[in-house]
């Protein structure tokens, strides 16, 4: 295991500096295979992933529940990968500038992954805080690579804000460590699992203001409100392929940090003031989620304030606390990111084919593109909640969970959170998908035809490498829906043994 | 009851004097009409953090301490500073003095009301501090008041200045404000730790002038006005 875990700090690191100075086909080459290679081995891990953990070069620590993180994040790793292959094969057209761009982008999209694996495989607070930090300076890059005036304004804002916040979640760090080191001694290093450990004995108060700045200082990162200014912005203005990825792992590697604190203050506060903290974010975000996706003209932006959406219900699920909202909210994890990630590839395939990011300038979706545009509308669907797809199953255990822990009120709060969410995505997707080209304003179709787009808006795909991620990412949601492999529930049932008990 | 005042002993005179020099060098910079000025001052501030972890070291035995004095003046007095004034350089307008620029505009609210509502944040910082309980293990506990009160002070900067480079040092001197706070009850993290931490800082840094330059480049001005396209 502990060559795996190494392997999974190198691979993506040297896919990174290959791909910075190999030719432009070669980089895309060398990132899928990275891809690939990195879930793969994620794979090998979860079987032997303990819910006690295991600790490899003094740094490193493996346990289920950062297993769970990491496959979230290694499947979209490699589904991008694959993805950007179709996705920058189209975009640009001078050779010279095509090769820098690519392989610019693959050394940021490589190093990007590395950090975000990288994160939940510290067993140390401050190193996790450092990935964190340096998963913002890399997206960040990431965002403003295209160059535009809005990237640079998006890029500008996600850094600031989330470097500000993430200055909240170092100085709860510090607060974590100066609790830790009450009860361990001075020379104390900040290990987590010593820390869990002695969780009961930490003095209250540094712990309880460590646990509230690390919510709101990670929650920047996570997207929870009111600390999700930068997040529709990034999200919207990012290439594609790093918009899938920043909404389905960055999102969650933020939460997964969340997680680890949550774990230390349950033990030394009692779970009832973590759990309140969690649940006031969690409500609020998904509330203030809910009406924004009601009215979006852009269909990045609205899959950008979905993301705060489900960031919401998984801290709710969280504040839930029963075992069984505990096992839907970690389900949620890896079925939000398999969907995301799918909704978002599939706006990618949207944004090339009619050119632009108005809800308004796409029309007849399911006439033009004969794959990815089912496969989008089943994204969303599964988004909605709809069965059979995973998030279907995660979300119905956490409304269990909560009505099993008589937190009546939040999980009504969340259903009908949940519906509110689901009419505007629906709304939005029929538009888009359901009617027919020929319906378009003719107004609005002479303006797409001064845009030089008529030529796209042939029956066709742009490209058969963002379908085949688009339709593995369908396979998993199903997967997660109908029938979770038995591997992945003892995973996940280890992983909730470990969230719910303070060890 | 009133409890018989002590006179502080140098070691926590001198620490708390140089807490509040470091708490009034984020004040300071409020009133820096000049780029190059604020970034003089973040040195300054920088500066009195390493000689603070000195005074530390020497007072309380611990080695490491040393060790992250120096590193950390190798990057925030020396390292940071060149690259911004280097970033600065570069973008200054043609015939103007280094890092002559003026500050570009400021917030919706004036500089006096904004220093009014710092000196607010930063006594509620300093008195809700105060409350917390930590006993202090390295620094007198006062210095953990004023570092919170440094990083309030540093967001009010930050929302006031309206131009992308010095939201960038108001943040560099937010971290300075996190770094006596760790000064005060972390003292005793591992080296390495810091070490990281530093090393994070930098990388920020250099990803930070890459993002200004690049909208220096688009928008032939440091000013956040053009920042505001993006809604909804």
């Amino acid at each position: 295991m502990s060559v795996i875990a190494a392997l999974l700090l190198i691979i993506p690191f040297a896919a990174a500096l290959a791909a910075s100075a190999a030719p432009a086909r070669a980089a895309q080459a060398i990132s899928a295979v990275a891809g690939l290679a990195s879930f793969g081995l994620v794979l090998a891990l979860i079987p032997d992933a303990s819910g006690r953990g295991a600790t490899y070069f003094g740094f490193v620590r493996v346990d289920a529940l950062s297993v769970v993180f990491l496959l979230a994040t290694s499947f979209l790793y490699a589904a991008v990968a694959v993805y950007s292959i179709g996705y920058l094969r189209n975009g640009r057209d001078q050779e010279a500038f095509f090769t820098g761009y690519v392989r610019r982008f693959c050394l940021g999209l490589n190093l990007f992954a590395w950090s975000m694996l990288a994160a939940p495989l510290m067993s140390n607070l401050a190193l996790l805080w450092v990935a964190v930090e340096v998963t913002t300076v890399i997206s960040a890059l990431l965002v403003a690579i295209e160059g535009t005036d809005h990237a640079a304004e998006a890029a500008w804002k996600y850094i600031l804000i989330a470097s500000a916040g993430l200055s909240l979640a170092l100085l709860g760090t510090i607060f974590m460590y100066y609790a830790g080191a009450q009860v361990l001694g001075q020379h104390y290093s900040m290990a987590f699992a010593p820390l869990l450990h002695a969780a009961g004995h930490l003095p209250v108060t540094p712990v309880r203001m460590a646990f509230v700045l690390a919510v709101l200082g990670f929650g920047t990162k996570v997207g929870l409100f009111p600390v999700h200014t930068w997040l529709p912005d990034a999200h919207s203005e990012a290439p594609t392929p790093v918009s899938a990825l920043l909404s389905g792992s960055l999102l969650a590697v933020s939460f997964y940090a969340i997680l680890r604190y949550y774990q230390v203050a349950v033990g030394a506060l009692g779970p009832r003031f973590p759990r309140d903290v969690l649940l006031v974010f969690g409500v609020a975000s998904l509330l203030l989620a809910a009406l924004y996706l009601l009215d979006q003209r852009d269909y990045k932006r609205l899959l950008a304030y979905s993301s705060v959406e489900h960031m919401g219900i998984l801290a709710i699920g969280v504040s839930f606390g029963a075992p069984v909202a505990l096992a839907g909210v970690l389900l949620h994890v890896l079925a939000h990111a398999a969907a995301k990630g799918n909704a978002f590839m599939g706006s990618g395939v949207l944004l090339r084919k009619f050119g632009s990011k108005e809800i308004s300038a796409v029309r007849g979706g399911l006439d033009l593109l004969p794959w990815s545009g089912p496969l989008f509308l089943a994204a969303i669907l599964a988004l909605c909640a709809m069965p059979p797809f995973g998030i279907f199953r995660s979300e119905f255990e956490i409304v269990t969970g909560g009505l099993a822990a008589s937190r009546n009120l939040p999980a009504v709060i969340l259903v009908v959170g949940v519906t509110v969410a689901f009419l505007g995505l629906a709304l939005a997707a029929n538009r888009m998908l359901l009617t027919p080209a020929r319906q378009v304003n003719p107004v609005r179709q002479a303006d797409l035809a001064r845009q030089a787009a008529p030529a796209h808006l042939t029956r066709g795909e742009p490209s058969a490498w963002m379908v085949v991620p688009l339709a593995v990412g369908l396979v998993a949601l199903l997967v997660l829906g109908l029938h979770p492999p038995g591997e992945l529930t003892g995973l996940l049932a280890r992983a909730v043994a470990q969230l719910g008990s303070p060890a | 009851m009133m409890l018989p005042v002590q006179a502080p002993g140098v070691f926590t005179g001198g620490a708390n004097v140089i807490a509040v020099l470091i708490l009034l060098a984020e004040f300071g910079m409020f009133r820096q009409a000049l780029l190059r000025d604020q970034v003089r001052l973040y040195m300054a501030q920088s500066a009195l953090i390493s000689v603070l972890a000195v005074i530390v070291a020497a007072a309380r035995h611990i080695p490491d301490l040393y060790v992250l004095a120096a590193v950390s003046a190798a990057l925030k007095v020396v390292t940071i500073p060149l690259l911004l004034r280097r970033l600065l350089k570069e973008t200054d307008p043609a015939g103007a003095p280094a890092g002559g620029a003026d500050i570009a505009g400021s917030g919706g609210l004036g500089l006096a009301s904004t220093i009014l509502l710092a000196i607010v944040v930063a006594a509620f910082g300093f008195f809700s501090a105060s409350r917390l309980g930590i006993r202090a293990v390295a620094a007198p506990i006062t210095a953990l008041s004023v570092s919170v009160s440094v990083v309030l002070v540093a967001f009010v900067l930050m929302i006031h200045r309206r131009d992308v480079a010095s939201q960038a040092i108001g943040l560099f001197s937010l971290e300075n404000g996190i770094s006596l706070a760790a000064l005060v009850v972390a003292a005793s993290l591992p080296l390495i730790l810091e070490v990281a931490l530093l090393f994070d800082l930098l990388l920020a840094v250099v990803v930070f002038g890459l993002l200004i330059r690049q909208h220096h480049g688009r928008a032939r001005s440091m000013s956040t006005a053009d920042l505001t396209r993006l809604r909804g």
